[in-house]
C-alpha cells in the first residue's frame, strides 16, 4: 500500500508528494439521476492521476465537481489541507485549479497569444489606471506575464500560430492552445477533460508527450479523464475507475488492470 | 467657389457633429452586446434616465416627491440647495452603477443562457420600466440642462470661414465639445479593452462563458462592469443631447437612430459604432441638402438612416467592422 502521508517515489524516479486534494464521499444527483455515488479518492502532489470509465460513468461530472461547475449534494472537497466551501467555478480557478474542456472552450475571436494571456489573469494584480497608463508595476507585470506565456507557447510548440485567431485552427491545435491557456495560470492542479478525444494516433502521441513533459518540467499535478484505457495506463501514476457513478477500482495501472470489476465493466459480463 | 459647395461643406460639418451623438449612443449598445450578447433596447432610456437624474441632483430636487406628497400630504419639492455640476455628474455615475448592479442582479443573472430574443424582450421591459421610474422619481416635465458646456456659434470658425469664402459657417460650440469628448471616450474605451486585465476579461466573457469561468473570471463582475460602462456612456450622451435639446422623453428615441448606426458599423465593433454614427450623421444631412429638400419634398432625415441600413443588410450583414459571420459546416 501507498504511504498515506509522505508520498512515494515512482518507478521512473519521480518524487510524489503528500495529498493535495481529497474528495470525500461525493454524491451528485441531477433530479432522480445519480451521476456520482459516494466516491472518495485523493490526489497527490506531482502525480498524474487518471479517472477512467466507460461512457456515462460520471467522469466528466467528477471533473466538474472538482472545478466547481457542479456542486455535489453530499460529500466534501479538501484542498491543500482545508475543507473547501461551496465555490463558483471562477473562484476555484483563482485558487489555482485550471482545466480544459472535452468540447474545447476557447476564445475563438482572439489570437492564440491573447487566449493564453487570459490564463494569466490570476497573476495580474496591478490597478486599472496603472495598467492603462502602462506604468511601473503594471509594466513589469505585463512583461513578466508575456515572458511566461511565450515560454509556454514555445514549450507546446505553437509559436507558428501565435497571432492566428483561434477560430481558424484545426481541432488538434485548439486542444493544445487550451492546454497552453490552462498552463499559463501556473496551476497547482491541472484538470484535463479527455485531452485525447477525437484525435488521431499521431495527435494522441503528441498530446501524451506534452502531458508527461508538463508534469516533468513544471511539476504540475495533473488529473485527467480518458475512456481510452491504453493511453491512460501509459501516462498515469494512479487510476480511479468509475462505472455507473460508482468507484470500482483505485490504484496503480497494474493493480487496476488486474481488478476483476474493472475488467467486467470494460469488457462486459454475463449476468445470470 | 460656388455657393452650393460652400453650403454643402457646412452641412457636412454639421452632419459630422450630429453623427458624434449617434455614435455615442451606439457605443453604449456595442459595449453591452459585445460582453453579454444582449441587445439593450433600453440604452436610449438609460441616457434619458441619466440626464433626468443629473438635472434632478443639480437642482436639489427631492426624488419621488410626487409620490411622497401624495402619501403623506406634504408639499415638498426641493431640498433648497444646488449641487455643482461636477459633483452632480459623479453622483449620477454612482446612481448609474447602482442601476447596473440592480439590472444584472434582478434581471439578467436569471436569464443566463436564454435565447437572444428573450434577453431582448427583457430589455424592452427594462426600457419601459426605467422610463416610468424616471418620471416617478424626477417628474415628467421638460427640463433644461446646463452643466457649463459652451454653447452657441463658434466665432473663430465663423470668422475664419467668412474670411475664406465670404460666408461664415455656423458650427455650435457644443458640437465641438461633444466631438472632443466622444473621441476621448472612445480612445479610453479602446485602451481599456485592449490593454487592461479587466478589458481582457471583458472580451473573454464576450467570447465564451465557460472558458472565462475556467480562467477565473467572475461573469457577474464583468456584466455589472459593462452595464456600468454603458451607464457612463449613456450619461455622456444624455448630457450632450440634454444640453442641446432639453431633457425630455424624445431623448430616449435617439436609441432607435442607433440601430442603423450599428448595422453600418457592426454590432461588435467600438470603432465601427463611431464610423457608423458619423456616416449616418453626414449621410442624412447631405442627402437632405442635396436631394431630399430640392427633389423629394424634404424630411428625408426621418427615413434615410434606416434605408441605408437596409441596403447594408443586403450586401454586408456584418457591418463595416463587425466580425465576419463564418459558419463551419
Amino acid at each position: 500500500m501507498l504511504d498515506q502521508i509522505e508520498g512515494y517515489t515512482t518507478e521512473d524516479g519521480r518524487k510524489i508528494g503528500g495529498v493535495v486534494m481529497e474528495m470525500k464521499n461525493i454524491t451528485l444527483r441531477f433530479g432522480g439521476v445519480v451521476a456520482i455515488q459516494d466516491i472518495s479518492f485523493d490526489v497527490r502532489e506531482g502525480e498524474i492521476r487518471a479517472i477512467i470509465g466507460p461512457n456515462g460513468a460520471g467522469k466528466s461530472s467528477m471533473l466538474n465537481v472538482i472545478s466547481g461547475f457542479y456542486n455535489p449534494q453530499e460529500g466534501e472537497v479538501w484542498y491543500k489541507g482545508e475543507k473547501r466551501p461551496q465555490m463558483k467555478p471562477y473562484q476555484v480557478a483563482q485558487q489555482g485549479i485550471a482545466r480544459t474542456f472535452q468540447n474545447i472552450a476557447l476564445f475563438e475571436g482572439m489570437s492564440v497569444l491573447d487566449n493564453v494571456m487570459t490564463g494569466r489573469i490570476r497573476q495580474m494584480k496591478s490597478g486599472l489606471f496603472a495598467q492603462a497608463l502602462w506604468k511601473g508595476k503594471a509594466e513589469r507585470e505585463e512583461v513578466e506575464n508575456r515572458a511566461f506565456v511565450e515560454r509556454i507557447i514555445d514549450f507546446l510548440e505553437i509559436q507558428h500560430i501565435r497571432k492566428t485567431p483561434v477560430g481558424r485552427l484545426p481541432y488538434g491545435l485548439k486542444k493544445r492552445v487550451e492546454l497552453a491557456r490552462a498552463l499559463a495560470a501556473e496551476p497547482s492542479i491541472l484538470l484535463l477533460d479527455e485531452p485525447m478525444a477525437g484525435m488521431n494516433v499521431e495527435e494522441k502521441e503528441d498530446m501524451s508527450r506534452f502531458v508527461l513533459d508538463v508534469n516533468d518540467e513544471f511539476g504540475t499535478t495533473i488529473v485527467l479523464i480518458e475512456h481510452d484505457m491504453g493511453v491512460v495506463m501509459d501516462l498515469s501514476d494512479r487510476v480511479v475507475v468509475m462505472d455507473y457513478g460508482k468507484k470500482i477500482g483505485d490504484g496503480t495501472p497494474d493493480e487496476v488492470r488486474s481488478n476483476q470489476a474493472v475488467i467486467d465493466a470494460y469488457l462486459g459480463v454475463a449476468h445470470d | 467657389m460656388p455657393d452650393q459647395l460652400i453650403f454643402g461643406m457646412e452641412v457636412f460639418l454639421n452632419g459630422l457633429m450630429a453623427g458624434v451623438l449617434y455614435a455615442l449612443v451606439a457605443l453604449g449598445f456595442v459595449l453591452i452586446y459585445k460582453a453579454s450578447g444582449i441587445f439593450n433596447y433600453a440604452q436610449g432610456v438609460m441616457a434619458l434616465f441619466a440626464a433626468l437624474t443629473l438635472v434632478g441632483i443639480m437642482e436639489g430636487q427631492v426624488p419621488f416627491s410626487h409620490l411622497i406628497n401624495a402619501i403623506f400630504g406634504t408639499e415638498i419639492h426641493h431640498f433648497g440647495w444646488h449641487v455643482p455640476a461636477l459633483a452632480a455628474i459623479l453622483l449620477t455615475m454612482v446612481v448609474m452603477v447602482a442601476l447596473a448592479w440592480a439590472v444584472n442582479t434582478l434581471i439578467f443573472k436569471h436569464l443566463v443562457n436564454q435565447e437572444p430574443i428573450i434577453l431582448f424582450m427583457a430589455t424592452i421591459g427594462l426600457a419601459y420600466f426605467l422610463e416610468g421610474f424616471g418620471d416617478m422619481m424626477w417628474g415628467s416635465d421638460i427640463k433644461t440642462m446646463d452643466v457649463g458646456l459652451p454653447q452657441g456659434i463658434n466665432d473663430v470658425i465663423d470668422e475664419t470661414t467668412a474670411g475664406w469664402f465670404g460666408y461664415g459657417f455656423f458650427i455650435d460650440n457644443l458640437d465641438i465639445v461633444a466631438t472632443v469628448i466622444a473621441a476621448a471616450l472612445v480612445f479610453t474605451l479602446i485602451v481599456f479593452a485592449q490593454y487592461t486585465k479587466q478589458g481582457r476579461a471583458m472580451r473573454a466573457v464576450a467570447d465564451d462563458h465557460q472558458a472565462a469561468l475556467s480562467v477565473g473570471i467572475s461573469l457577474n463582475f464583468i456584466w455589472v462592469m459593462v452595464w456600468s460602462l454603458a451607464g457612463f456612456v449613456a450619461l455622456v450622451a444624455g448630457i450632450m443631447w440634454g444640453t442641446k435639446s432639453g431633457v425630455q422623453f424624445s431623448l430616449s428615441l435617439i436609441a432607435l437612430k442607433a440601430l442603423p448606426v450599428l448595422m453600418l458599423g457592426g454590432f461588435t465593433s467600438i470603432p465601427g459604432a463611431i464610423v457608423g454614427g458619423l456616416l449616418i450623421g453626414v449621410g442624412e444631412k447631405l442627402f437632405e441638402f442635396a436631394i431630399g429638400a430640392p427633389y423629394l419634398g424634404g424630411a428625408t432625415e426621418i427615413w434615410f438612416a434606416y434605408v441605408l441600413a437596409l441596403i447594408f443588410l443586403v450586401f454586408r450583414p456584418q457591418g463595416l467592422f463587425g466580425e465576419k459571420i463564418i459558419e463551419r459546416v
